[in-house]
């Protein structure tokens, strides 16, 4: 009954670091998103210009796994439109199924210890769920003046 | 006469062949004791068949068996006639039978009464039965340790009452109610009262005669019983009152083009074929926990849990969800760590080979109270030892030099 473990100090670094944690201050978009296992709570704000993210901030009610990852969306969701952040999601779903490790997510590594453990996988991609939501919302409302 | 904790546990095929376990999360599923473990290997192997159709003696058989189970389920409810005991999956399906069968005689106006220290399975029913009858749902007032308040029960359980829904111990912070001042404010108002009995089932013969409810639920696979089965024990004029739930086979008088007619209680309720081995399994358990020494057995269990409660209170940051005092309270811990989420701590628990519980534990309107979102759980059973608290507190402070 040996498992892998996932709290590498790399990881937990990551986690602290909070990259991306905080609020906006007029975002264009937001959503709450809930793990129904766990309790984990994210809530996601987001400005768009274009289409694609401009800013992002979370804020992460969660454990490690969810912090860093959402973390990890501090690093690189800037830049991504609603597609490119879906295949995104698709990517890590995968990568934790145990596929290819997706391009462009390097911290992806210190996810990989929580192969194995099916019933966290929802805690890393909570955050990109709630970032999905947070563009389907703006998506929803008029452009700002 | 001392109750030896090791032997019990070899009576457990799962844990005697992995030694080095320390499962301390009994209160989601105990382990299957081989009374069980072997009577649903014998039914299945010598009686297998479907029950109360067949005449061939296979099936004869199989009918004596699961008849015979639910005698056995009735002599460690104490309750007064086999008849009165159904069989359904869980203590989940028991209570959703209620929300239904008696909720078809409510009305607009009507009331239930539950607390927020309710499991999901004894809260959503009712939320989902206020949303098909506009009946009002009262909340019992809790105390700061989460324990039911019972000097304004007034608030809760109004004339208009008729149902009082409650917990008989939490699975969160193992708080046991003091069910008897609840039942007589229930029948001062002529409520009727259905008792969850899933945590508390697990530690002890009941006495439902004793409790005084109108409705006890409970599973099998939190009494060292096969999963897929629980029961509803209900006062025999209740059940009778009640319309059916699941249509099907076997709960039927005679089916006409034009209508069909009920069976009495307890086929009325259980439509289609029932969980037949586990049923038996379960007879087999119960029978075999009605001649444990529970006395011993319990000493053992408040005697760890005082080592588990001292343990936990020397570790830094930790606060405990429920009631200090071990005589209120089942042998069952919950607690947050600061700036921990339960389910890191749980990861490196698993590490040290001790199974523990973490996450909202199907009582989020019971973490609102107590304003966390999460908590960690142990949870003891007559086959823990001093061993597996050692174990856990050895791993918790891994988690606090690790996480904190």
């Amino acid at each position: 009954m040996s498992a892998a473990d996932p709290y590498q100090q790399a990881l937990i670094d990551l986690a602290r670091a909070g990259h991306g944690a905080g609020s906006l201050p007029a975002p264009d978009g937001s959503a709450l998103r809930d793990s129904p296992l766990c309790g984990d709570r994210v809530r996601m704000q987001v400005r768009l210009e274009g289409g694609r993210v401009s800013a992002l901030a979370h804020d992460v009610k969660g454990c490690l796994l969810c912090q860093a990852a959402a973390a990890m969306l501090g690093l690189h969701g800037v830049g991504l439109d609603e597609a490119g952040l879906r295949a995104a999601r698709q990517g890590i779903a995968a990568g934790l199924a145990g596929g290819e490790a997706p391009p462009g997510w390097p911290e992806f590594a210190l996810f990989e210890p929580v192969r194995p453990m099916r019933n966290r996988h929802g805690c890393v991609l909570l955050p990109f769920d709630a970032l999905i939501g947070a563009i389907e919302d703006a998506g929803g409302k008029p452009p700002a003046a | 006469m001392s109750f030896d904790a090791l032997s019990w546990r070899g009576q457990f095929p799962l844990l005697a062949s992995h030694p080095q376990l320390h499962y301390l999360d009994s209160a989601a599923t105990s382990q299957i004791c081989r009374a069980a473990f072997d009577a649903v290997g014998l039914h299945e192997l010598g009686r297998r068949a479907n029950v109360l159709r067949g005449t061939y003696r296979l099936a004869e058989m199989a009918d004596a068996a699961y008849e015979d189970a639910r005698r056995q389920v009735a002599a460690y409810l104490n309750a007064g006639s086999a008849d009165e005991v159904v069989f359904t999956s869980g203590a989940t399906a028991s209570i959703n039978l209620v929300a239904h069968a008696f909720g078809e005689g409510l009305q607009p106006g009507d009331e239930v009464a539950l607390s927020l220290a309710e499991h999901h399975s004894n809260f959503v029913p009712w939320q989902m039965l206020r949303a098909r009858r506009g009946v009002a749902l009262r909340f019992l007032p809790l105390a700061a340790d989460g324990r039911i308040d019972l000097s304004r029960l007034e608030q809760a359980v109004t004339p208009r009452c008729r149902l009082v829904a409650v917990t008989q111990a939490s699975n969160v912070t193992g708080a046991v109610t003091d069910l008897a001042p609840l039942v007589a404010a229930a029948r001062a108002v002529g409520a009727r009262v259905l008792v969850d009995g899933a945590q508390a089932a697990q530690h002890g013969p009941v006495d439902v005669t004793a409790l005084g409810c109108d409705f006890y639920a409970f599973s099998g696979h939190k009494v060292f019983a096969p999963n897929g089965v629980g029961v509803l024990w209900g006062r025999a004029a209740e059940l009778e009152r009640l319309p059916p739930f699941l249509g099907g086979g076997g709960m039927i008088g005679r089916v006409t083009a034009a209508d069909t007619t009920w069976a009495p209680p307890p086929r009325r309720f259980e439509a289609g074929t029932p969980p037949i081995a586990q049923a038996v399994g379960l007879g087999a358990a119960l029978d075999w926990l009605r001649q444990q020494p529970w006395p011993e057995m319990r000493s053992h269990g408040e005697h760890l849990l005082g080592r588990l409660l001292d343990g936990l209170e020397a570790l830094p940051g930790l606060t405990l969800l429920g009631p200090r005092q071990p005589e209120h309270r089942l042998p069952l811990v919950s607690f947050s760590l600061a700036g921990i989420h339960p389910h890191d701590a749980c990861q490196v628990l698993d590490q040290h080979g001790v199974a523990v519980r973490g996450g909202h534990l199907c009582a989020q309107p019971l973490m609102d109270y107590f304003g966390v979102t999460a908590a960690v759980r142990a949870s003891l059973a007559p086959y823990n030892t001093e061993e597996d608290v050692a174990a856990l507190l050895a791993g918790l402070e891994d988690v606090v030099r690790r996480l904190s």
